[in-house]
């Protein structure tokens, strides 16, 4: 009986730090390519020592952070799939959206390059030579930004590919990492953000084989969850963030994060 | 290979880092399965005892659910907890979504069947060498059902250990209902999906040592805790 009250009493201990958790931080739903890149990591951290506002991140990808949103189970959302966003927004789940920054999408594939895509002129023609030589293509297909972006570009090289699903044209439905390492597994080719391609370690024989097209640019929006939807969506300090982010100090911050030395997302709140 | 190799430097690197924030996720994993396995034992002891002991209509039943139970798909009840706690769900007005105690929630619906279940089984076998005696006794249903726990207490150290691996390994709820925030709702399973995800299968693999390093301190405790119990319980 001692025994079992000790472990009663140890339980109890342990479960107390629960009841003494401070002021409730903001929620940020956001993608798993700002979370993984570490960029939210490094410049979150300098958001709460400028305004003392704590802040914390559920990283899923754009299509889930859109339905937290929509379920008023974040306040903030930081996502890229641009026509979504203004629809989400048009539809009463956000109050405003605001352009933050960019960075681009690259071909990811096995370094002999069995569709020859290396010589292409643009991202539609890549993927149409990935098509036609069948070769492994290993698709996010889990309603991401990255994924919606992935359908974008086979829509304008005039391909299906989801006809051909489980054999050439493989759906992960994972996160971006998830579909990197399928990906590396399969010597396969997929799409990614650069950011996520950039800090991942089990690369096998991938490398990127195409960059650089337009259609390949990859923006993100922040949007304040619409609080007259949601009347706890905390509001105030929600437009506290969304204004240090798009503000210089924000900008500053997403200018200057690298990894090994390269910078991976580009200031844009100034554009439309 | 080299990667396997290289988790168990990994993983000793870890241990003897004492970097906070790993030991914040070692320690958070810890909390909320311990307390989860608590709760579980709490409901389950008793539920799995009573339908041991009692006669009544749909007893097989409740038996066949709670068996049935225990195989229940972590994600699915990560899935639903997340809809019921959701601010757009039932009790979405508490705001714990995203927090341990969300996680808490989780496990304990995971564990309980697995302690009831097991409970009943053990309770049921010991009621057949007991009946005529406690009968004899004429004891109340009641103290019937608390000595057969006491007495069942080192058969259901094993279902406790059950539950328990059942709460510290799973990933699928609490990565749903928790979200795997940093310095929040990171726990072991969702730190090693995370490293996974990120391509640094040596530092993951360390993890999931770490993780079986801890289930074995924990599962050591309790055989030792057993042990002096039936040392005790010998020369009484």
């Amino acid at each position: 009986m001692v025994v079992r009250l000790a472990c009663l009493l140890a339980a109890l201990m342990l479960a107390a730090p629960f009841a003494a958790a401070q002021g409730t931080p903001l929620t940020l739903a956001s993608t798993t390519s700002t979370e993984n890149s570490g960029l939210l990591g490094n410049i979150l951290p300098r958001f709460t020592k400028d305004t003392g506002i704590p802040i914390r991140v559920v990283a899923v990808g754009t299509g889930a952070a859109l339905n937290l949103g929509r379920s008023g189970d974040a306040d903030i959302l930081l996502v890229h799939a641009r026509e979504d966003e203004d629809a989400f927004v048009a539809a009463g789940y956000g109050a405003f959206r605001r352009n933050v920054m960019f960075n681009d999408f690259v071909i990811v594939g096995p370094n002999d390059d069995p569709a020859g895509i290396r010589t292409q002129k643009d991202a539609a023609s890549a993927f149409a030579s990935i098509a036609a030589s069948k070769s492994v293509f290993v698709s996010r297909a889990d309603n991401s930004g990255t994924h919606k972006a992935e359908l974008r570009i086979w829509k304008s090289a005039r391909e299906d590919p989801v006809t051909a699903s489980g054999r050439w044209y493989k759906e992960s439905g994972s996160g971006m990492g998830a579909t990197l390492n399928l990906s590396a597994g399969l010597n396969a080719y997929t799409l990614s953000d650069r950011g996520t391609w950039m800090s991942f370690r089990n690369r096998g024989d991938l490398d990127i084989m195409f960059e650089g097209d337009p259609p390949l640019n990859n923006p993100y929006g922040v949007i304040l969850v619409n609080p007259a939807r949601h009347p706890h969506i905390q509001a105030e300090d929600a437009k506290k963030f969304i204004a240090w982010l798009t503000g210089p100090q924000g900008q500053a911050a997403i200018g200057a994060f690298r990894i090994s030395g390269e910078q991976l997302f580009f200031p844009i709140a100034a554009q439309p | 290979m080299s990667t396997i190799l290289n988790a168990f430097a990994e993983a000793g690197a870890l241990l003897a880092s004492f970097d906070a924030d790993f030991l914040a996720i070692v320690g958070l994993s810890l909390r909320v399965s311990l307390t989860a396995v608590l709760i579980a034992c709490l409901i389950g002891f008793p539920l799995g005892a009573a339908v041991a002991l009692f006669r009544f209509p749909g007893r097989g039943a409740v038996t066949l659910m709670l068996n049935t139970f225990m195989g229940l798909p972590p994600v699915v009840v990560g899935l639903l907890v997340f809809l019921i706690l959701s601010r757009s769900g039932p009790l979405g007005v508490l705001g714990l979504l995203f927090t341990p105690t969300a996680m808490i929630i989780a496990q304990a619906i995971l564990v309980t069947p697995i302690i009831a279940a097991l409970t009943r089984q053990i309770v049921e076998d010991l009621w057949r060498e007991y009946s005529d005696h406690l009968r004899s006794l004429d004891a109340r249903p009641l103290d019937t059902l608390g000595t057969l726990i006491y007495d069942a207490r080192f058969s259901l150290s094993t279902a406790v250990l059950a539950g328990f691996g059942r709460a510290i390994a799973e990933v699928g709820a609490v990565m749903i209902v928790g979200g795997n925030i940093d310095h929040a709702t990171r726990v072991m399973t969702t730190a090693i999906a995370l490293e996974t995800s990120k391509g640094n299968l040596a530092t993951a693999l360390g993890l999931g040592i770490v993780l079986l390093v801890l289930a074995l301190a924990v599962t050591a405790s309790v055989q030792v805790i057993n042990a002096i119990g039936a040392r005790k319980a010998a020369i009484a």
